[in-house]
């Protein structure tokens, strides 16, 4: 009991700092990849590319545009290579497919090795 | 005369290569059970022409010996001692060296230490990674020699990329190499148990002390790597799900997956063919992780020399290997006889490869999608961090409560059981507590807090019971808890990470909601091989009135000419304030990027948990056999 | 079934190998060609004299129109200028010039030294216009049609190989 309690007030102290969450527009931009860069976001950039895009995104906050159509924006721009969470459609269906695929065969798969380990014993 | 005298030694270990491979075929014929002392002879001189080779090697970078074009091309004669030597590995030349090696090295101990086996079992285990080791030294001779020489000999090398010059990822490599070459030896003896027929338990104990070798030291690997990114890359994340970091991981789930139906089939047979083909997958995932990341048919955050002809070579080796595995496969698959039923507990544990398999897959998909699209279609689309968050996370939750309810599973008796609901009410209370003061209102996020605090209180639990009951597995105790706290923290970071960006001018004060931000000196200093332009911060925090000097670094190094931005973190226990600052061109306004990032050490230590508990299994064993 | 297995597995794995070995060979660095065909946006554009506005809505009047972003501070701009002047005498081609993040001064001093060979010069001062274009770096050229599809897409300085092409497209 003790320990809990000592627990408990451990998870206050730590709590008692607290923090503010993030906010809309940097989670657009670490979304995106910088075009220039190699492989990092334009969030985590400080390119001209990157530097530009921010403001843009920022614009387009401003005027009142959601997420999605942001994204949207940009990859008619750009291309899909810009966003580094694929959109769902016919090139990227198997993408997005396939794990939930292999997830389900998994289940079928191990269900079998368990049953030959139930019938298959050592000694 | 080094490289020479480097070239020499390497043709020395190809020579004994061949040797153990004439005398292993000699050998098969022979009917005993005595493995000849030639055979132990010609590996220790193997052993030997390898490291000597390697420390030729370490030499010329040690002294500087631009008559290397290796040694030109990635040091520099002023730069410190300690990253001339992490220097040899840090480019592919000299890493191909190392994985050399590390092929060596596991071929000599696995001869040396394995007792009681079968003899044509260590014997084909001998000849397969031999032949591994030809074709590697094959490579290095045709391809990618270290030790080819430059004429004229320059008066100065091109110096190490600066982003490489860091303690951290001077131990990465060596780290992870022995993690994921290291895994060659159960490849091999996986081929070797097909052919030799031997039983799978013998099988089981002869490669389970080199999972959990290679497992450990792949997890650290990892572990070294992600603090390096974490504080050199200086943005602030640990983890990006780049194509790099993605290859390290891939063998990561299945030696985890290996490791855990070892424990299956030390005691029944049923898995033996899995285990083959896990043993064979997770150098299959090395050698492919090594083809994505050397051959530059990816886009990564991390720089690495590549070029196609490497990769072609690496690709042609990976078809070699793969289709000789899948050939020897179906040729010698074990019979497995059957036999009378008992019951099974294993069920958890095979649960625990189903998820791993399904992590692999997720991560292969996610990484070769891109590559395959683009060459089939011709559309390039990017897969990057919010593809995982959204497949993998949702899966957390089952594994979690798999990994807390499984292993209690068929001990728990009546009494326990009561027992065993109090953790559940505590697992309960701490959420509730957790949730009153995160107010995080993600039903996703909520969940998966729910069920690693439920699986560390259980372990917690567990880990009490643990010294009553004589039969619980200690190392199992310390990974889950390890792994339950991972996920936790990674959450709560996640929740709680603060970030802020603006620009500000020498002498200038920046508000934010919890912090004030005070731009207080900059200096330049001259260091040995770069130029530092150095920023003072004054970081005060407005509720507890505590404050913090950060002192982040602009670097500019000349040779090669580089600029690197050195993040400055002030580190405890619960959070870590990061700052990082970037010059503006042709302004004295600098871009400063500043986080509160909670929980980052204790991140740190839930996976030196976790690697933990594989140390305790390793010790636990060794003691097990002398008894 | 053993047999099958065997089949089925191998096939699998020669695809992949095989895709992987075309992949070897593939361009790594991106860039937008993907765009090629689709049509431009119809945005405001400022122009460099005045402070008026042009929307390329009207670029549907033009034959065939070229719109080439640039400024005086990058030296490929200037490495392909005169390749531009040759472009400028096609007649059914019309040339829009799109100062990029630059100096009016030294725009200006730029198009003395080089030429203007812009039939409109419009300007982007913090480059936010580009976005709208996909530009991502300069120079840039785009080959647009009167119903303001892209035809071609040249990222990086023109050379004349290029001057050549567009004449044939154009000739057409």
């Amino acid at each position: 009991m003790k320990n809990i309690i000592k627990a408990l007030i451990l998870f206050l102290l730590i709590f008692s700092e607290s923090y503010g969450d993030e906010n809309l527009s940097n989670q657009i931009l670490k979304n995106l990849r910088c075009l220039v860069c190699q492989g990092q976001t334009v969030h985590d950039s400080n390119s001209d590319f990157a530097l530009t895009i921010k403001s843009v995104v920022k614009d387009k906050i401003k005027e009142g545009n959601n997420e999605r159509e942001i994204y949207t924006f940009l990859s008619e721009k750009y291309g899909d290579w810009i966003l580094l969470n694929p959109p769902f459609k016919k090139s990227s269906f198997l993408l997005w497919f396939l794990p939930y695929l292999l997830f389900f065969f998994g289940y079928y798969f191990f269900i079998f090795l368990d049953k030959k380990t139930k019938n298959w014993t050592l000694k | 005369m080094l490289s020479k005298l480097g070239i020499l030694f390497i043709i020395g270990t190809l020579f004994t290569s061949l040797s153990i491979i004439f005398l292993t075929f000699k050998e098969l014929k022979v009917i005993n059970n005595l493995i000849p002392p030639k055979i132990y002879k010609f590996s220790l001189f193997q052993l030997f022409f390898s490291i000597s080779s390697f420390f030729i090697l370490l030499l010329a970078y040690i002294l500087s010996d631009f008559s290397l074009v290796n040694v030109y091309e990635n040091s520099h004669s002023n730069k410190p001692l300690f990253y001339k030597i992490s220097g040899t590995w840090g480019n592919h030349e000299g890493s191909l060296l190392l994985w050399i090696n590390i092929l060596v090295l596991f071929s000599s101990l696995f001869l040396f230490l394995t007792k009681n086996s079968d003899k044509s079992f260590k014997i084909y285990t001998l000849l397969f990674q031999n032949l591994l080791i030809i074709t590697f030294l094959i490579f290095l001779l045709t391809n990618s020699n270290p030790f080819s020489e430059l004429f004229p000999v320059p008066l100065e090398g091109l110096g190490l990329n600066p982003i490489l010059q860091d303690p951290a990822l001077a131990i990465h490599p060596p780290l992870l190499y022995i993690g994921f070459v290291g895994s060659s030896i159960y490849f091999s003896a996986a081929l070797a148990a097909l052919i030799s027929k031997i039983d799978s338990q013998s099988f089981a104990i002869s490669i389970k002390s080199w999972v959990l070798v290679s497992w450990f030291f792949q997890t650290v690997g990892i572990l070294v790597g992600s603090i390096w990114a974490y504080y050199e890359l200086g943005w602030g994340g640990y983890w990006f799900w780049d194509p790099v970091e993605n290859s390290s991981l891939m063998p990561w789930f299945v030696m985890t997956a290996l490791l855990h139906s070892i424990l299956v089939l030390e005691r029944r047979i049923g898995l033996y063919s899995w285990v083959i083909v896990l043993s064979i997958l997770t150098f299959t995932m090395s050698v492919t992780g090594t083809f994505l990341v050397r051959s530059g048919i990816l886009n990564s955050v991390h720089t690495f020399a590549s070029d196609p002809s490497r990769g072609l070579f690496i690709l042609s080796f990976l078809v070699l290997m793969v289709f000789s595995s899948i050939f020897i496969f179906f040729k010698f698959s074990p019979k497995e006889n059957k036999k009378y039923s008992v019951f099974s507990k294993e069920a958890f544990i095979i649960a625990n490869n189903w998820f791993m398999i399904f992590f692999l897959g997720v991560v292969l998909i996610g990484t070769l999608y891109p590559v395959l699209l683009d060459t089939i279609t011709g559309s390039k689309i990017s897969v990057g961090p919010p593809y995982y968050n959204l497949i993998l996370a949702p899966f957390l939750i089952p594994l979690l409560f798999l990994m807390t309810s499984g292993p209690n599973y068929k001990w728990i008796s009546n009494e326990v059981r009561s027992l065993f609901n109090l953790v559940l009410v505590l697992s309960v209370t701490f959420f509730l507590i957790t949730f009153f003061l995160i107010k995080e209102n993600n039903l996703l996020i909520n969940l998966i807090l729910f069920f690693s605090i439920y699986l560390i209180t259980q372990t917690l639990f567990d880990f009490y019971q643990s010294f009553k009951k004589k039969n619980i597995n200690i190392s199992r105790i310390i990974s889950h808890l390890g792994f339950g706290l991972l996920i936790f923290f990674i959450y709560i970071n996640h929740i709680f990470s603060v970030e802020n960006n603006f620009n500000l001018k020498l002498g200038e004060t920046k508000k934010t909601d919890y912090y004030t931000i005070k731009f207080v000196n900059l200096e330049e200093q001259s260091i040995k091989n770069y130029k530092s332009i150095i920023g003072y911060f004054n970081v005060s925090n407005k509720k507890n009135f505590t404050s913090k000097e950060l002192r982040p670094e602009i670097r500019v190094y000349d040779k090669p000419f580089t600029i690197t931005y050195e993040a400055s973190i002030n580190s405890n226990l619960f959070s870590d304030t990061y700052l990082t600052m970037s010059n503006i061109s042709d302004t004295d306004v600098f871009n400063i990027k500043f986080q509160v990032k909670p929980f980052m050490n204790l991140i740190w230590l839930s996976v030196l948990l976790l690697s933990l508990g594989g140390v305790l299994n390793f010790f636990k064993r060794k003691k097990d056999e002398k008894n | 079934m053993k047999k099958i297995n065997y089949i089925i597995i191998s096939v699998l794995f020669s695809l992949l190998f095989i895709v992987l070995y075309l992949s070897l060979g593939n361009e790594k660095i991106y860039n937008t060609q993907d765009l090629v065909g689709k049509k431009i946006s119809e945005v405001e554009i400022n122009l460099f004299q005045s402070n008026e506005t042009f929307n390329t809505k009207e670029l549907t009047n033009n034959e065939f129109t070229i719109l080439n972003f640039w400024a005086s501070w990058c030296a490929p701009c200037r490495k392909e200028h005169p390749n531009l002047v040759r472009l400028s005498k096609i007649k059914n081609l019309k040339l829009i010039g799109i100062n990029f993040k630059d100096e009016k001064d030294n725009a200006r001093n730029f198009l003395r030294e080089n030429g203007n060979p812009f039939d409109i010069l419009g300007e982007d001062k913090n480059g936010k216009n580009s976005v709208n274009f996909g530009v991502y770096g300069i120079p840039e050229t785009i080959l647009i049609d009167s119903e303001l599809k892209i035809l071609k897409k040249y990222i990086g300085p023109l050379n004349i190989n290029d001057v050549n092409e567009i004449r044939k497209i154009v000739k057409k």
